[in-house]
C-alpha cells in the first residue's frame, strides 16, 4: 500500500488518521521546552517512547492503593496486587492475541530473548528428561540475520558460544531488506531456532515473516521474533504471527521503564527450563533440590515490577482506545511524508527503503559531509531529538558502508509539523557546517 | 543558537583542515580506540626518540569534535616528552569536566593552545568523549611505545 502525501506547499495535506493536537494534551512532558525555550520535537521514540498521563497515573494509583507482593501472603492488599497483577496479564495478552499463561513479564525484550537463550542452554543439562526437549549442543545452528538489534544478536552469539552451536545469518540487500535468497539453505534440519526482527530499529524495514516461520517450521526449528519496534507500532496477533515468541519492551509503547514481555507458545514454554531462579517460580523447594512451577511463573522469579505491569496494561489501553490500526496509519502517513521531505534535500541519503512498502516509521539518514553527531547536535540546540550512531545495531551500518547515521522515529503524537522541524534542521545544520 | 559556543572557528578548522593526518612510519606503537556508543574511530601511532614524541600520526572517521580534537592534539605533543604530553592530556580532561565554566579555560589558555576552544563541548555531556578519545589513545600508545623502548634496551 502507497500512502499519497500531498506536499506541505499545495495546503493540502491529507489528514492525519489520528487527533494529534489531542493526544500531545495527555503527555506532559511535550509541554516542556529545551535548549532556551524551543518547543520540544521528539523524534526518538525508537529508544524509548514518552509517556502519556493515563500511564502515570495507574502507576501512581498502584502504589498509593494497592501496593503489595502479588503471588504472595494473604492480607486484603497482597489479594489485591496478586487481582491487579493478573489482570493486566490479561490485557496485555489479549491486545496481542494471547492467552494469559503465555504471557511471561520480563524487564524489556532483551531480558526476554536471554530467557530463552539461557533456558536453551540450560536445558542440555537439565536434570529433568522433560527439559532437554530443545537443548543446544554441537552440531546443531541458530539463525539470526544481519539486520538484529545487538539485543537480538549477542545473546545468540553467546548461546553459540557456551554450546558449541554454530551462528549462520541471513543477510541484506543493497535496498535494505533481508535477503532471502539462500533461506532454504541457512535454515536446514541443523538449525534449532532462528531469530528475526519484526521490523528494524535502524533501516524501518518490515520483515516477511510468513515465508521465514514456514521454512522454519518445516525443518523443526523455533522461531523468536523481536517485536520490540513492531508491537508498539502496528496490531499483531501471536495467531497470525505462527511464530513461538514475540518479545517487546514496555517502554518502547508508552509504558514504564522495566517491564517487557515474552509470548511463548505454551507447549514450548512448558518445556523449557527456568533462566532465573529463586522466589515463587517454585513448586517444592527441598535442601537436596527443587521443583518448578508451571509456565508463566516458572520464568517470573522474584517480587516482579508490579507497577510498571499495571503501568503498562494503561498504555496498551490507551493505545486500544487510539485503535491500532490507526496508529499504524498514521505513522504509514508520516512515513511517506518524511521521505518526501528529506528528499528534496540535496545531499541527504535514507539508509533503507526509499518507499513506504513494508516500511515503518524509523528513518535513518545520511548528511553528505557532516558527521550524524554534528547533524543531531544542530537538531539538539533546535529543540529536536532524534538517535545518532549505530543505533545498537553496528552490523548495519557497516552493511551499508557509513558509520553511523541520524534516526528520526515517529509515534502518535507525532505530526507534520514535526516532520517540518526535522527537514527544516537538516537544512540549519548544512548551512551552519558550509555544505549547502 | 547555542551552537557556536561548542563549534568555535578553531575547531571547524581543525576539522577541515587536519594537522599530522595520515598513518606514517617509523613508530613503536600503534592503538585503535573506538568510541561503542556511536562507532567513532581513531588508529594511531606513536614514534618516539628517546622520551621526546617525535611524531604521532592518525587516521579515524568521526564527527567534527574529535576529529579535531586529534589534530589540536598533534600540535600540542610533538617535540614534548611523553610526561609533558600526559599532563597537558590531564589538563584537556580538567577543561572538559569544567561543565562550561569559562574560568577554567581562561587559566588553562597558555597550556593548551589551540585546544582551549573545545571548553564549550564541557556543556555537552554526551560529546565530551568524543573530544577525549583521541587522547586516550595517546596515553594508551605512549605507554606501549616506552614499554617497546624498554624492552629494546
Amino acid at each position: 500500500m502507497t500512502v499519497t502525501v500531498s506536499r506541505p506547499d499545495t495546503g493540502a495535506r491529507t489528514p492525519l488518521p489520528l487527533d494529534v493536537e489531542a493526544i500531545r494534551a495527555d503527555f506532559p512532558i511535550l509541554t516542556r521546552t529545551v535548549r532556551d525555550g524551543k518547543r520540544l520535537v521528539y523524534l526518538d521514540s525508537g529508544a524509548t517512547s514518552q509517556k502519556p498521563r493515563q500511564v502515570l497515573d495507574a502507576e501512581r494509583w498502584f502504589y498509593e492503593n494497592v501496593n503489595a507482593a502479588p503471588h504472595r501472603g494473604a492480607h486484603q492488599l497482597a489479594e489485591e496486587a496478586t487481582g491487579a497483577y493478573e489482570a493486566a496479564r490479561a490485557t496485555i495478552g489479549a491486545f496481542i492475541g494471547a492467552p494469559e499463561r503465555e504471557v511471561v513479564f520480563t524487564r524489556n525484550s532483551t531480558e526476554g530473548i536471554n530467557l530463552v537463550a539461557y533456558a536453551l542452554s540450560n536445558a542440555a543439562t537439565a536434570k529433568e528428561p522433560e527439559f532437554r526437549r530443545y537443548a543446544v549442543g554441537q552440531g546443531d545452528e541458530i539463525v539470526v540475520t544481519e539486520m538484529e538489534h545487538h539485543a537480538n544478536l549477542l545473546p545468540w552469539q553467546q548461546l553459540c558460544e557456551r554450546t558449541g552451536a554454530t551462528l549462520r545469518w541471513l543477510g541484506l540487500t543493497d535496498g535494505g531488506r533481508l535477503d532471502l535468497s539462500d533461506l532454504a539453505t541457512v535454515v536446514n534440519e541443523r538449525t534449532k531456532l532462528v531469530a528475526v526482527t519484526q521490523q528494524s530499529n535502524i533501516l524501518g524495514t518490515i520483515n516477511p515473516l510468513g515465508e521465514i516461520v514456514a521454512r522454519a517450521h518445516e525443518v523443526g526449528a523455533l522461531v523468536l521474533v523481536d517485536g520490540a519496534q513492531s508491537v508498539p507500532h502496528s496490531p499483531i496477533d501471536v495467531a497470525e504471527l505462527g511464530a513461538d515468541f514475540l518479545v517487546f519492551s514496555g517502554h518502547k509503547m508508552l509504558g514504564p521503564t522495566g517491564v517487557g514481555v515474552l509470548w511463548g507458545r505454551y507447549d514450548v514454554l512448558d518445556a523449557l527450563p527456568p533462566f532465573l531462579t529463586g522466589g515463587s517460580m517454585i513448586e517444592v523447594v527441598r535442601m537436596e533440590g527443587s521443583t518448578f512451577a508451571a509456565p508463566p511463573q516458572r520464568f517470573e522469579a522474584g517480587v516482579p515490577m508490579t507497577a510498571q505491569v499495571i503501568g503498562l496494561a494503561a498504555a496498551v489501553e490507551y493505545l486500544r482506545a487510539l485503535g491500532m490500526d490507526k496508529v499504524e496509519a498514521h505513522e504509514h502517513a508520516l512515513t511517506g511524508y518524511a521521505l518526501e521531505k528529506l528528499a528534496e534535500i540535496p545531499g541527504v541519503t535514507v539508509i533503507g527503503p526509499p518507499d513506504t512498502i513494508a516500511r515503518g516509521g524509523a528513518i535513518s539518514f545520511t548528511v553528505e559531509d557532516i558527521h550524524p553527531h554534528d547533524v543531531g547536535q544542530v537538531l539538539d540546540d533546535l529543540g529536536i531529538a532524534v538517535r545518532v550512531g549505530h543505533h545498537c545495531a553496528w552490523p548495519v551500518v557497516r552493511r551499508y558502508g557509513v558509520p553511523a547515521t541520524t534516526r528520526a522515529t515517529f509515534y502518535v503524537h507525532t505530526g507534520y509539523d514535526d516532520i517540518d522541524a526535522l527537514a527544516d534542521g537538516v537544512r540549519a545544520a548544512q548551512k551552519f557546517f558550509g555544505v549547502s | 543558537m547555542q551552537l557556536e559556543s561548542m563549534y568555535q572557528e578553531i575547531i571547524l578548522d581543525h576539522y577541515r583542515h587536519p594537522h599530522g593526518r595520515g598513518l606514517r612510519e617509523p613508530f613503536e606503537a600503534e592503538v585503535h580506540h573506538v568510541n561503542p556508543t556511536c562507532g567513532d574511530e581513531v588508529t594511531l601511532r606513536v614514534h618516539l626518540e628517546g622520551d621526546t614524541i617525535a611524531d604521532v600520526s592518525y587516521e579515524g572517521m568521526g564527527c567534527s569534535i574529535s576529529q579535531a580534537s586529534v589534530s589540536a592534539m598533534y600540535d600540542l605533543v610533538i617535540g614534548r616528552t611523553v610526561q609533558q604530553a600526559l599532563e597537558t592530556g590531564e589538563h584537556f580532561r580538567t577543561l572538559m569536566q569544567a561543565k562550561g565554566d569559562l574560568s577554567v579555560a581562561e587559566k588553562l589558555e597558555d597550556e593548551l593552545e589551540d585546544a582551549v576552544a573545545f571548553a564549550g563541548v564541557s556543556k555537552y555531556p554526551a560529546r565530551i568523549k568524543c573530544a577525549l578519545m583521541s587522547w586516550m589513545a595517546l596515553k594508551d600508545a605512549s605507554a606501549r611505545a616506552l614499554s617497546t623502548a624498554g624492552g629494546q634496551s
